[in-house]
This record gives C-alpha cells, structure tokens and sequence, in this order.
C-alpha cells in the first residue's frame, strides 16, 4: 500500500519534471526578451503555436522528414523575431508599460487569427518520430515524447548558458540587461542585443511549441500552455534565468501533483488553474518573484 | 468666435460643462437620445444597448488604469462575479432587479477588494500577472462550482420588472440602461475632480511622489479598486439581464483584454474615451459583419472565416492604435477640435 503510493507520487513528479522543462523553455523566452527590453511578450504562446504549425505543415504537405523541417522552422522564427522587433516592438521603445504589454497582446490576437484562417479549429495528430512505447525507468513509466522534450530542454539551456558566459555578444546581452546606457556607452550595440534577443525568444519558443504538439495534440489552444509558462517566468522573477529554469519545473511539479492529489477533491481541472494559485501565493510573499530583483526606486 | 481656452476661477476650470454651447450640446443630445429607439430598429438599439453596458464596464477600467495606473488583466472576471451574483440574487434568491443590481455590484465591488489588497505590493508587470491569475481562477471556480452557478450549462436570468411591466424588449432596455450609464458617467466624472481622483492621478504620475506628498497610498489604490469593480459588478448584472441566459462561454478570458482594448483606443484616462472605445469594440464585429455581407460574394473569406477576420481586425486595431494614436480616439478628437477651433493658424 505504501509503495503504491510511493510510487504514484514518484510518477507524478517525474512527469511534472519532463512537463515543466518545456515551461522553462517557454519562460526562458519570457525572460530573455524582459531582461533585454522591458518588454513582457504576451504573444509567446501565439509564436509557438505558429512555429508548431509551420513545421507540421513542411512535414505533412511538402513531405520533408521531421529533422530537416525542425531546422528550417527554426530559421523561419528567427526571420520572424528579428521581423516583429523592427517593424511592431521598435517603434514602441520608451512608451509606457500598458501599451508594450498591449502590443504584443494585439499581435498575438492576430497571429491566433491567422493561424486560424490557415489551418482552421481542427486537432491535427503531430507527426513525431518518437515510439508510442513508455519508457521504464525503474517502475516509473516515461514516454519518449516527454523524455527527448527534457533532453531538448537542458540542452537549450546548457548552449544559452554557455552563450551567456562566453560569447562576446552573450556578454553583451548580459551588459545590456544590465544597465542599457552603460553597455551604449561602453560601444554595445543595444539595438542588435535587442534584434538577438527576440531572435531567441522566438526560435526557443517555436522549439517549445513543436514539443508541446508532440506531447498534445496540434489545435488552437495550444497558446493556452504559453500563458501557463508564464507563472513559471513570473515566479522564478521576471528577470532571472536560472529562475525561469526552477520556476518552470517548479511549477510542472506542483501543477502534476496537484492535479494527482486534489483532482477529485474540486471534480476535475485542478491542473488547469493550479499554477496559477501557486502564483499567486508567491506574488503575496515575494512580489518580485523567487529570484527577481527587488526594484529600488529614486525619485 | 472663441480665440482661446480662457478661465477666471477655478471654479470655471473644474466645471463639468465648461460652456454654454457645451450645454446646448448636451441638452441636444439628450433629445436625441430619447427618440433615438423610436427610429432605429430593433438591430441598432441592440447594438447600442451592448455598447451602452460596455461603456460602464470602460469606465471602471478607465478609472483602475486610466486614472489610477493599475494595469488589470482580470476586469473580465469582475464583470462575470457580476453577471453571476446578479443572475443568483435574482434567480434563487427571488431579488427584484432594481435590488439585485446594486447588490450584485457591492458583491462584485468587495471582491475587488479582496483582489486590491494583496495587489498592494505588486507594481506594473508582476501586477497584470496577479490579475490574470485571478481571473483564471474565477474561471475555474465558475465551471467546477455547480451547486452555485450551475457551471457549464449556464443559468437563465428573469427579466427585470418595473411597476409590473417585464422589460424584456430591446427598446425597453435602452430607457433601462441609458440612465445608468449617464449616471455612471457623471459619477465617474465628478469623482475625477474630487480629492479621491487627483489623488488617483497622482499615483498613476509618480506613486513615489504621490506618497511623499502625503497621499495614503493603499487607501486610494483600494478604493480605486473598489469603484473599478463596482462598475464592472453594474455593467455585468446588465449584461446578465440583457442576455438573459449566461454561461461561462460569455466570460472568456479574453475579455478583459477587450476592456483594455476599449480604454486603449478610446483614450486613457478620460471619461468621453471610455465611450468612444466602447463603441467602437462593441461595434467593430458588427461593422465586419455589413462587410461580410456587402463584399462576401467577392471575397469569400470574409464569410468562411468570419470568427478569424473578426479577431484580426480587433488585434490590428489595437497594434495601429497604439503605434499611430497612443492617445486613442479620445486624442484624436481633441485635436480635431483644436485644428478647427485655432483655424488658419496652426497654434
């Protein structure tokens, strides 16, 4: 009896683990674009969704095998990122808080629609190369989907971290993040930190995003999952990265175990809005998030 | 002919209706307004009516954002406690409707408090993040508790009824909401130039500044939070009213951001700009719609894909607005008026 549930709540946490490495993915991309901009992308879910969308198109329709399709949709985005910061988020640098925040909400409504005119409300099935057979770890069942989804994960971090610590441009974004006008005047340059950051944020995301319609299905509520990276962002502080990576699993494990313990406590769901308690809660003890830094404001 | 914007008191300067030919205006306007559903069909009035309960919902987010500087992401939720407290009020507890309303608001208004306070601490970004949150989980608590609110199938609300006679036409529910909103306006714009409202934009300017100048500042965010959802709590129990028949699917998430959308493009912090932006939102999908059916043999996706084009156009409206006209209708009309006011010159 008691291994048993050992043993579910053991299966509970490493799914919550493998889950909420693609939330970290997703909060990373959050992050990134906060730390170099001020700007906090609410249409993050609307560019995974697009980027899944884009790759299951080149998959399906013109029948390029899924590596391939996976690169050249990593390209696309990176166009796509570089696109939106100089044509939309240039424009609005130094406007106040509500506007950005709007903005990027106003593009993602109208990539939601696009997407919808394109591919319409229908589930498509993700056409993954990943076995449908569980892998066992011990007693513990993980399926190759999720697996390969944290193994994608750590590794993006592991090649940001890198790219953060040794990287003349990873420096500079650091700098940058910063303090804008020191890093201008040490010959930065702020605008291609900016162009570089929203080209990550979008390739990241667009990686996040074929994950996540492998794992579920393909429709249009797969933006939905974005917003739930966005407790795991806020949580860990909007502008730390290792606090995304912890927030994010964090959040993954607790919104699993919630679900798993509470489910049938408030009849179903409990897994759909439990990051969001979670945040909230953490918002009342620490406003800025685990790791954020405090604000100290001068008049 | 007027050459400038001159004032001798500051009695003049705060005054609601700064001239006579302002309160010409007025006095025609509200003619009109009274015939206005005697010659508009019962279409018009419809749409009139939905942007009439907008306009209320407009004016509390104008005054938690707009004037307080507040940002929400969960005024949606607040105007579905509303509908909700008003629909059970009226339902179940067998309230009349001119009862039920103003309760249902206190309802709405006291969890607006109880979202206020923990959001004391919380500034800008992390504040939007807390109120999106709070929405998800009104969300949540709406579909999963049914005993209540009967979750997803929804529940039906009955007309209100007035010395007998059940207003449940479109014609009688503009006399029903028409005086509301006005009062709701005026209410709005009297509160602007009290203490309480300079005390807002003070906070919204500098909340630093404003506290050192000895404004309390958790006392007037909570009010501002008190009256915005007082408002949100009204528009939503005439909503529920009007539609007689609410369920979950009326209050996505997305409507919050639709509330936002109408203070964004009707002008921040400003009372007419909160009309404007109503009307326009509320009227946007119904304009796409005479579109539809004018252009649609030539351009067949506007039909097809009707929901698609619909959210588009709303997403594009906020992107331009925000990139062409920061200062939203509102903006744009003042300086129409200026432009004609100071005519040949320039300034």
């Amino acid at each position: 009896m008691f291994s048993d549930q050992l043993h579910f709540l053991a299966q509970l946490v490493v799914s919550g683990i493998t889950v909420g490495s693609v939330y970290s993915l997703i909060a990373l991309g959050f992050v990134l674009i906060y730390k170099a901009t001020d700007v906090l992308n609410l249409a993050i879910g609307e560019l995974m969704m697009l980027g899944a969308y884009f790759c299951f198109n080149l998959i399906t329709t013109y029948k390029i095998p899924y590596i391939p399709a996976f690169l050249i949709t990593l390209v696309f985005s990176a166009i796509l990122g570089i696109l939106l910061e100089r044509v939309i988020l240039r424009p609005m640098i130094g406007e106040p808080i509500l506007a950005i925040v709007m903005i990027t909400i106003g593009l993602g409504t109208v990539f939601r629609s696009i997407i919808g005119m394109i591919w319409g409300p229908l589930n498509y099935v993700f056409p993954g190369p990943f076995s449908e057979e569980p892998l066992m770890l011990g007693t513990i069942a993980v399926s190759h989907v999720h697996l390969w989804a944290m193994i994608m994960a750590i590794t993006v971090m592991i090649v940001f971290l890198a790219f953060f610590k040794f990287t003349t441009m990873g420096i500079g974004m650091r700098a940058t993040a910063d303090d804008q006008d020191i890093a201008f005047l040490m010959g930065i340059s702020v605008k291609k930190v900016v162009a570089v950051s929203w080209l990550i944020a979008t390739v990241v995301s667009s990686i996040a995003g074929i994950f996540l319609a492998n794992i579920n299905l393909l429709n249009l509520n797969l933006y939905f999952i974005g917003l739930k990276a966005l407790p795991a962002a806020v949580m860990g502080g909007l502008d730390s990265i290792a606090g995304a990576m912890i927030g994010g699993v964090l959040i993954g494990v607790l919104e699993n175990l919630a679900g798993g313990y509470l489910d049938h406590l408030f009849g179903g769901g409990v897994k759909e809005v439990a990051a969001f308690i979670i945040l909230l809660l953490i918002m009342m003890i620490r406003p800025y998030g685990l790791f954020g830094t405090k604000e100290i404001e001068r008049v | 002919m007027t050459s400038g914007d001159f004032k001798t008191s500051y009695k003049a300067d705060t005054a609601i209706f700064q001239t006579i030919w302002i309160k010409l205006w007025m006095a025609g306007l509200v003619v009109f307004m009274i015939f206005f559903p005697f010659w508009a069909g019962p279409y018009l009035t419809y749409v009139v009516n939905l942007a009439a309960i907008a306009t209320i919902g407009a004016l509390g987010l104008n005054i938690l954002t707009g004037f307080t500087g507040q940002i929400s992401l969960g005024h949606g939720a607040f105007i579905a406690i509303g509908a909700y407290s008003t629909a059970i009020l009226t339902a179940d507890a067998g309230f009349p409707f001119w009862l039920a309303l103003p309760v249902a608001a206190l309802i709405t208004a006291t969890s607006g408090l109880i979202v206020g306070v923990p959001s004391l601490r919380l500034k800008g970004l992390y504040l939007v993040m807390s109120t999106l949150a709070f929405s998800f989980i009104v969300q949540y608590v709406i579909i999963k508790w049914e005993g209540l609110t009967r979750g997803s199938t929804g529940m039906g609300v009955p007309s209100p009824k007035f010395f007998g006679h059940a207003i449940d036409n479109d014609r009688a529910f503009y006399f029903l909401i028409m005086p509301i909103v006005v009062m709701a306006m005026l209410f709005a714009r009297n509160l602007i130039r009290t203490k309480v409202g300079r005390a807002w934009v003070a906070i919204r300017d500098r909340d630093i500044s404003a506290e050192v100048m000895g404004v309390n500042l958790a006392r007037y965010k909570v009010t501002s939070f008190f009256v915005s959802s007082f408002y949100a709590g009204l528009a939503g129990g005439l909503y529920a009213y009007y539609i007689t028949d609410i369920s979950p699917e009326h209050f996505p998430i997305t409507l919050s951001i639709d509330y936002l959308a109408m203070i964004i493009i009707g002008g921040m912090g400003s009372i007419l700009g909160s009309v404007f932006g109503a009307m326009f939102v509320t009227m946007l999908p119904e304009g796409i719609r005479i579109a539809a059916d004018v252009f649609g043999t030539s351009y067949p996706v506007l039909v097809d894909r009707f929901f698609e084009v619909k959210v588009m156009a709303f997403g594009l409206a906020i992107i331009l607005f925000l990139i062409f006209e920061p200062t939203g209708i509102y903006g744009r009309w003042i300086k129409t008026k200026i432009y004609y006011k100071s005519w040949p010159f320039t300034y």
